[in-house]
């Protein structure tokens, strides 16, 4: 019992960092309607700008996480600007193609700048875990705080995109571009905004990943960035809880098939579920059935 | 009129060029500079290698010719550790006019070239390809058959993987070092498999209690927690480690922090885990390993080769670069008192460089081990050395 508890936090712990990502998916897919797919490239610049200003200029994390927000930020800002604003009316196969591209300019812009060398990223929470069951089960700090954050996240965005003025613009742009314009909605404001923000949440991801798996290399963000779209895909892409269910359970079961059936399987029954659902719901566990009008 | 003009100009180039081509050769005799290339990965995930095998293979070359005498023309190709793409290097070298190949520097990679080498008569000595599907010829030690036949125009620098795997499970039997061993290892890396299969075998010849096995790809090489747990909850109190030091770090760190802490065994990839920036050494400590280069030896040509590699690439060297080192070194010696220059053909080059490395009388002793021979094997008769870490820098086991 004790083993499965063991099992399940681990689980838990690694779908929430898949499903912190999978937010900033899923946000630019739900309002851009492309796949960002060097969102989890953006991660590890932001996790290089922590980890420089916490161990190079000795800051305190909190200003580390703070500058490495302001520069993902921009950063996404700038990629929108140059990359994907005159594809605009581009087909979504020019989009996502010049994503990759994007994706491939930051990893190997980052290993001319940082080199290729492996960094161990500083671990900003105490190290001792909190035992319970007289030590038998332990769970770090890094991985709670990982799994509160994804909630007050996804909570935070909720509001954010049902509530305010802006969220309901970005929501607009989503549902009918054209008739947002008409409407007098700033479409390619909205979709700037829209970057920023899953770039904001990049790099606070980048943090909490490097926290709870701390080795960080140019290289770093590609496979999670992945693992965290297949994620925000299963619990139906577009949807911000979807998202975080979706990584949760994602975690879960990578962790369950490795433990219970086999190591080197745990990635295809992943993907062999990730199927499965897609054929009984093509639209994900959360994802809107939206009916096509002829 | 505009397509007459077209060809004019086409022709006029070609001439250029071939005027160009004619000049260089010129001066190529003249200078005598015999042309070495070599492929790693110099950008990618497995860059560190390959930049590291760079850096100390231009080391040597700068020695050597300071030297005066036989000149050497080095020149690395990047393969970002891609099959295909290590290919397309080795030929862009041989377009380039290369008469001496240093082979890849990974061993993915360093299989593809072998085997186009191969049918180029080519001479490859590889600083670190380490699996036998490299040189060929070498029996899978659990299924006993010959995948690929020997490529007898290649060899290696590096002790090969099989040898590591045996002499680990020896090492640890001798020693009783684990009652109860877990492996976790990489399966989707020939390098870490080909360790493995031959530590299992020998394991179970020398009845060696492996209680749990566990693996990894590189695509799952963030999340230990579950080779971690499966090591943990079989009570095993020694950890088998063929794998590279950038998941070692991490299984180390995850390890502690679920309150795991054995011994750990690692092989020559566990080699760098202390130079990780940021990494707690003190979670290393006790950590055995199998290294033919340490970067803390205290005779001169090390102290002098690791000042080198300091002072130009602000870092320490591994044992890549000490691998690469040697490599340009024992090709040196091999050529210096030969009659060749930069005219002999790639292809006499080999037959000099074969007759000469399996021989049996060319001996080489470089920063990687003593008196090192070849055979027609391809390997080279250099032992892994134990070593472990104490107080964050490598002491040696015997």
């Amino acid at each position: 019992m004790l083993i499965f508890l063991n099992h399940l936090i681990n689980g838990i712990s690694l779908g929430s960092v898949y499903a912190i990502i999978a937010l900033g998916y899923t946000m630019v897919y739900g309002i851009a309607k492309m796949l960002n797919f060097a969102h989890g490239d953006v991660i590890m610049v932001g996790a290089y700008i922590c980890f420089f200003s916490v161990s190079s200029f000795q800051l305190p994390p909190a200003v580390g996480v703070l500058l490495a927000v302001i520069a993902c930020t921009a950063l996404g800002i700038v990629i929108e600007r140059l990359a994907y604003k005159p594809l605009r009316q581009a087909t979504s196969l020019a989009v996502l193609i010049t994503a990759i591209g994007v994706s491939y300019f930051l990893q190997n812009g980052a290993q001319l700048l940082w080199t290729s060398n492996i960094k161990m990223f500083p671990s900003f929470f105490s190290s001792e875990p909190i035992a319970l069951f007289g030590g038998e089960l332990k769970i770090t700090i890094a991985a709670i705080v990982t799994v509160l954050a994804c909630v007050v996240i996804m909570l935070g965005l909720t509001w954010f995109t049902g509530q305010t003025k802006m969220g309901k613009a970005m929501r607009a742009c989503s549902e009918d571009k054209g008739a947002a314009q008409l409407m007098g909605i700033n479409v390619n404001a909205t979709i700037s905004m829209t970057f920023a923000i899953g770039s904001a949440l990049a790099a606070i991801a980048g943090v909490l990943f490097c926290s709870v798996y701390p080795t960080l290399t140019p290289t770093t963000g590609s496979m999670p960035g992945i693992k965290a779209f297949t994620a925000a895909v299963f619990g139906g892409i577009g949807s911000i809880p979807g998202a975080l269910l979706g990584g949760v359970l994602l975690g879960i079961i990578e962790i369950f098939a490795g433990a219970y059936i086999s190591t080197q399987m745990s990635n295809a029954i992943v993907f062999a579920v990730l199927i499965v659902v897609l054929l009984v719901r093509p639209t994900g566990l959360l994802g809107k059935q939206i009916r096509e009008k002829v | 009129m505009k397509k007459f003009l077209a060809l004019v100009l086409a022709l006029v180039m070609t001439l250029a060029l071939a005027a160009c081509g004619g000049g260089d050769g010129q001066k190529d005799g003249s200078g005598a500079a015999i042309k070495i290339g070599g492929v790693g990965p110099l950008t990618g995930g497995a860059a560190i290698y390959g930049n590291a095998a760079k850096g100390g293979a231009e080391i040597a070359a700068e020695e050597i010719n300071a030297l005066g005498g036989l000149q050497i023309d080095l020149r690395y190709e990047d393969d970002a550790h891609d099959p295909e793409k290590s290919v397309n290097a080795y030929n862009s070298l041989k377009d380039w006019g290369m008469q001496v190949f240093l082979g890849s520097v990974t061993s993915g990679p360093g299989a593809a070239t072998a085997a186009e080498s191969n049918g180029d008569h080519m001479f490859y000595l590889t600083p670190s390809a380490s699996s036998t599907d490299v040189i060929g010829g070498v029996a899978n030690p659990l299924t006993g058959s010959v995948d690929i036949p020997r490529r007898d125009n290649v060899f290696q620098m590096c002790f090969v993987d099989p040898d590591q795997g045996a002499y680990s499970a020896q090492y640890i039997s001798d020693n009783s070092l684990g009652s109860k061993i877990a492996v976790i290892y990489k399966n989707d890396d020939i390098y870490s498999t080909g360790i493995y299969n031959s530590f299992a075998a020998k394991a179970a010849e020398l009845g060696l209690n492996i209680v749990s096995t566990t693996t990894f790809t590189t695509d799952s090489q963030t999340d230990f927690s579950v080779q971690i747990s499966d090591a943990k909850n079989n009570g095993a109190d020694l950890v088998y480690l063929p794998t590279y030091y950038e998941a070692n770090a991490l299984i180390l760190t995850q390890a502690n922090a679920s309150g795991y802490t054995p011994k750990y065994f690692g092989v020559d990839g566990m080699d760098g885990i202390l130079s990780v920036t940021g990494f707690d050494t003190s979670l290393a400590e006790g950590v055995m390993l199998l290294t033919p280069f340490s970067a803390d030896a205290e005779d001169q040509r090390t102290k002098s080769f690791v000042s080198k590699y300091v002072e130009k690439y602000g870092d320490t060297p591994n044992q890549f670069a000490a691998d690469a080192y040697d490599c340009v070194y024992a090709i040196y010696e091999a050529l210096k008192d030969e009659d060749v220059s930069s005219a002999t053909s790639a292809s006499d080059m080999c037959d000099l460089l074969m007759g000469k490395f399996t021989s049996g009388s060319f001996t080489f002793t470089g920063l990687t081990g003593e008196n090192m021979t070849w055979d027609a094997s391809g390997a080279v008769s250099k032992y892994p050395k134990g070593m472990y870490i104490q107080n964050g820098a490598y002491v040696g086991m015997d």
